[in-house]
């Protein structure tokens, strides 16, 4: 975008409309320069940005909602194809995208420019010399009194005007603040791309689960998902640790919103150094962990409920939390998958329904009410034994056994009565059991380093510093010439160069000024 | 924060709300009569009651007046007896043309419109405010109560730039507007008062959710203008001309959009403390954007001569629907992180 206000008499458009017949490389460049910075194209540009970011508030975006870009490659694998060759779920990173941003960056750097060394120029320059005819001005006023020049030029300057005084006349402007306000604010807006820029490179974001008990130290390795900035070494995270103690979400109890959340609270120990003393922390919503600029957020919860799978040779094969994925949130039903590839003789893989607050439902069902822990219950739904393909080397998620070595498997139980906590299933065939031992809760953090949100932040509160200037002030210019001989009357004639509402308000009180050299908030003075 | 919301403090509310639909409704009434036959625009509109304004040379002050740039004048036939009036209006003692006496009552309607939507701004803010102390919290934590901050905000734009200038042909629009939206929020908006959900738990829901209303009641006071502009035609002489419109949607922009700018910011901080990133592209933030990016269009368009009068109108109105569909088409079509509407039945 360029810059506002272009005086007419410079207007870039008719030089770049008037271009010459022929034109050799230099000239090639120089209409191409001139059309890239001149208005129209920015405001084209301008106006294609907006146009550009709309597709991505209409297909869901990676990064921001995965899942939906999943289920647009389920639900129609083509169409997903073709759009994302488009782009279409990368919009703010696809190639289309960066050129119009970067063109229209471009067109500004080439105006803010040469008006910085125009402006620069002026803010030394005295204000021009008074015209012949005052009364010719859009502003025009007899004044009363002799006045002399000495006087006008002094009372012009208590008004903060800078002044210039000549033979019989006073030429005084003010406002300069209203160009610098815009010129800052574009250069403002350089400053938040480059600081976004700066950040995407060398930041970093991750996202990891941590379960009741457990803890997290800051490496690569210790993350779900880890998304690194490309200048980003793996040995520069900041290396803190902290162990999750206890979370805790409050929902309302009664009442038609009952089941809504009203707080969640996790209690960390925190460590900001290896060997550092630990310091607790309530991780909350809202506020984050900030470890040296090194942030952690309280993203997600839900419940990982703890389980002990005894095998066939009567061994603890399996003993801990699994975390369940919400499938209810309104009540917090979750699913949960446990594989247990040390049960001997055979692997097992346990499909379970976790219920938080279970009730009875028809026809032999059960249901959860509510999302706080108050009746919790887990209700083995399928058990299987076989070989769960786990050790060929293809990654799987540990929300799911994939359903082509579900085949494969030998259903044990489906569907048993649900289990309290301390209950025991036994499965049949004695290749084991499965006993419900607690609850515990997980959360989902996102962790976060970000080196250009600080100047983000500066570029942006410039940025709208400047454009409160930019869009107040105005540059306005005030003529004074005074009489020759006796009975002769001072005048006072004033413009203002850029637009922004009636001036003659302003210039009435300019006038009152001159007249009585009185500030002109006392109106009485007259 | 409480669990229970307040029941006799919410009701109190909900009452205020439908109080204040009748004033505006009234309110809106009122101004229509005062639009159709009081109006007297040398009294209402440029009353230069400074002694030194009458020095003032008046064709050049008219003119000042008239164009933006004091430079660029195009003097549109149907501006010339608004010329006339308020250049005339010194020597003639301040009436200009007055064909018959007004019946009294007539003449008072704009006041009693002036009085009836003060009052409607004030039974406005004290449902909100009623609303707030029966949630304990902001009150504006969802889609209805938004609905009327905004709907509050946009009289409040409007009652406080006709405190300066002469706006008063607004009246009937922004009331019709408020009046509407409240009763739209009461119809399919609203929910029972309580507690907001967790993300909202903040104090920047002070910042940056006051600052979008405040912009978005002057945007509307600037829609109000664009939409007068393009409907005008030019026998309508109860109507402000194109160039007061113009003027007065560009001094009502050019204070929204810093407050928008400063508002995007502020979101930009919470989104920073509430989910690891100042800037995600989440559809709220998308349409934000792209609002700011139409209205900064607008400026430029008008800053640079050529774009003014009705392309620039259209441009203002363009920014205006992508601001509407930001505040109520996002919560409601598009899903995303901003998904606080909490419409009823859900």
């Amino acid at each position: 975008m360029t810059v506002t206000d272009i005086p007419e008499k410079d207007d870039p458009e008719k030089a770049a409309e008037a271009r010459p017949a022929k034109l050799g490389a230099v000239g090639w460049a120089r209409w191409f320069w001139r059309t890239l910075t001149s208005m129209r194209t920015a405001l084209i540009l301008l106006f294609l940005f907006a146009l550009a970011s709309i597709p991505g508030s209409i297909w869901p975006q990676r990064g921001v909602s995965d899942a939906m870009v999943g289920q647009y490659y389920a639900d129609d694998p083509e169409l997903a194809e073709w759009l994302d060759r488009f782009w279409l779920f990368d919009v703010f990173k696809a190639p289309w995208f960066a050129a119009i941003y970067l063109l229209l960056f471009l067109s500004l750097i080439g105006c803010v420019l040469p008006r910085t060394t125009a402006h620069l120029r002026e803010l030394r320059r005295k204000p021009p010399a008074a015209p012949r005819n005052l009364s010719r001005l859009p502003q025009y006023a007899a004044l009363d009194g002799d006045l002399t020049v000495e006087e006008a030029a002094r009372r012009l300057r208590r008004l903060r005007f800078r002044v210039t005084t000549g033979d019989g006349w006073v030429s005084a402007e003010k406002g300069y603040l209203k160009e610098t306000g815009n010129l800052l604010f574009h250069v403002a807006l350089l400053g938040l791309l480059v600081a976004i820029g700066a950040g995407a490179l060398y930041g970093y974001r991750g996202n990891v689960l941590v379960v009741e008990g457990d803890g997290f130290a800051n490496t690569v390795a210790a993350y779900d998902r880890y998304m690194p900035g490309q200048q980003v070494n793996a040995e520069s995270l900041e290396p803190f640790s902290f162990t999750l103690e206890d979370f805790q979400a409050t929902y309302i109890a009664q009442g038609r919103k009952r089941g809504q959340a009203l707080d969640y609270s996790a209690r960390l120990a925190v460590s900001d150094r290896p060997g550092a003393p630990e310091r607790a922390y309530e991780l909350k919503v809202n506020e984050p962990l900030d470890v040296n600029g090194t942030m952690t957020y309280l993203i997600d919860h839900g419940y990982a409920p703890t389980f002990k799978i005894t095998d066939g040779k009567g061994q603890v094969a399996f003993e801990g939390p699994v975390p369940c994925l919400v499938v209810q949130p309104a009540t917090f039903a979750s699913e949960c998958v446990i594989k247990v590839p040390d049960a001997q003789p055979e692997q097992l893989g346990v499909l379970v329904a976790f219920l938080p607050t279970a009730v009875p439902a028809e026809g032999g069902e059960w249901t959860s009410v509510f999302p706080g822990a108050a009746n919790p219950t887990a209700q083995v739904y399928g058990a299987f034994s076989g070989d769960l393909g786990m050790r060929d080397g293809v990654p799987q998620s540990v929300y799911e056994i994939p359903p082509e070595i579900l085949k494969t498997l030998k259903p044990l139980v489906m569907k048993a009565d649900p289990l309290a906590v301390s209950q025991k299933l036994d499965l049949p065939g004695g290749v084991g059991s499965i006993e419900f031992t607690g609850v515990r809760e997980w959360i989902a953090l996102q962790i976060t380093y970000d080196p250009g949100r600080l100047p983000a932040l500066l570029a942006s509160a410039l940025a709208t510093v400047a454009l409160v200037f930019s869009l107040t002030v105005r540059r306005r210019r005030v003529w004074v010439r005074v009489g020759e001989g006796p009975g002769a009357r001072a005048e006072a004639g004033g413009l203002t160069r850029t637009g922004g509402g009636d001036f003659g308000e302003e210039f009435a009180s300019i006038v009152v000024a001159l007249n009585h050299g009185s500030n002109p908030g006392v109106k009485d003075a007259r | 924060m409480p669990a229970e919301a307040d029941p006799v403090l919410a009701a109190l509310s909900d009452q205020l709300i439908l109080v204040t639909v009748l004033l505006y409704v009234l309110a809106m009434l009122a101004y229509a009569l005062d639009l159709a036959f009081g109006r007297d625009r040398a009294e209402t509109s440029t009353a230069p009651a400074e002694p030194v304004l009458a020095a003032v040379g008046g064709t050049a002050a008219t003119a000042a007046q008239q164009g933006e740039d004091g430079a660029a004048v195009r003097s549109g036939a149907d501006e010339v007896p608004e010329t006339a009036a308020s250049g005339a209006g010194e020597d003639t003692g301040g009436t200009g043309p007055a064909p018959k006496p007004l019946p009294a009552w007539v003449t008072r309607a704009g006041t009693a419109a002036l009085v009836l939507s003060w009052l409607g701004l004030a039974t406005n803010l004290g449902a909100l405010v009623t609303r707030g102390l029966a949630a304990g919290r902001w009150p504006w934590g969802n889609m209805y109560e938004f609905v009327i901050a905004i709907c509050m905000a946009a009289m409040a734009a409007f009652l406080l730039m006709q405190l300066r200038y002469p706006v008063r042909f607004l009246g009937a629009t922004v009331s019709a507007a408020a009046a509407l939206g409240l009763g739209a929020a009461v119809h399919s908006l609203q929910v029972e008062a309580g507690p907001a959900m967790v993300a909202l738990n903040s104090y920047w829901i002070a910042i940056h959710v006051s600052a979008a209303i405040a912009a978005s009641g002057l945007f509307i006071v600037a829609g109000a203008c664009g939409v007068i502009y393009l409907i005008r035609n030019d026998a309508a002489v109860h109507l402000p001309t194109r160039e007061e419109l113009e003027r007065v949607a560009h001094r009502a922009i050019v204070i929204g959009f810093p407050i928008w700018t400063f508002a995007v910011i502020a979101g930009a901080l919470w989104a920073d403390k509430a989910w690891g990133r100042y800037w995600g592209w989440d559809p709220k933030e998308i349409w934000a954007f792209i609002t700011w990016i139409v209205y900064a269009g607008y400026l430029h368009a008008r800053a640079t001569a050529g774009w003014k009068g009705r392309s620039a109108t259209i441009v203002q109105l363009v920014a205006f629907g992508c601001l509407l569909f930001n505040l109520i088409g996002v919560n409601i079509f598009i899903p995303g992180l901003h998904s606080y509407a909490e419409l009823p039945g859900q």
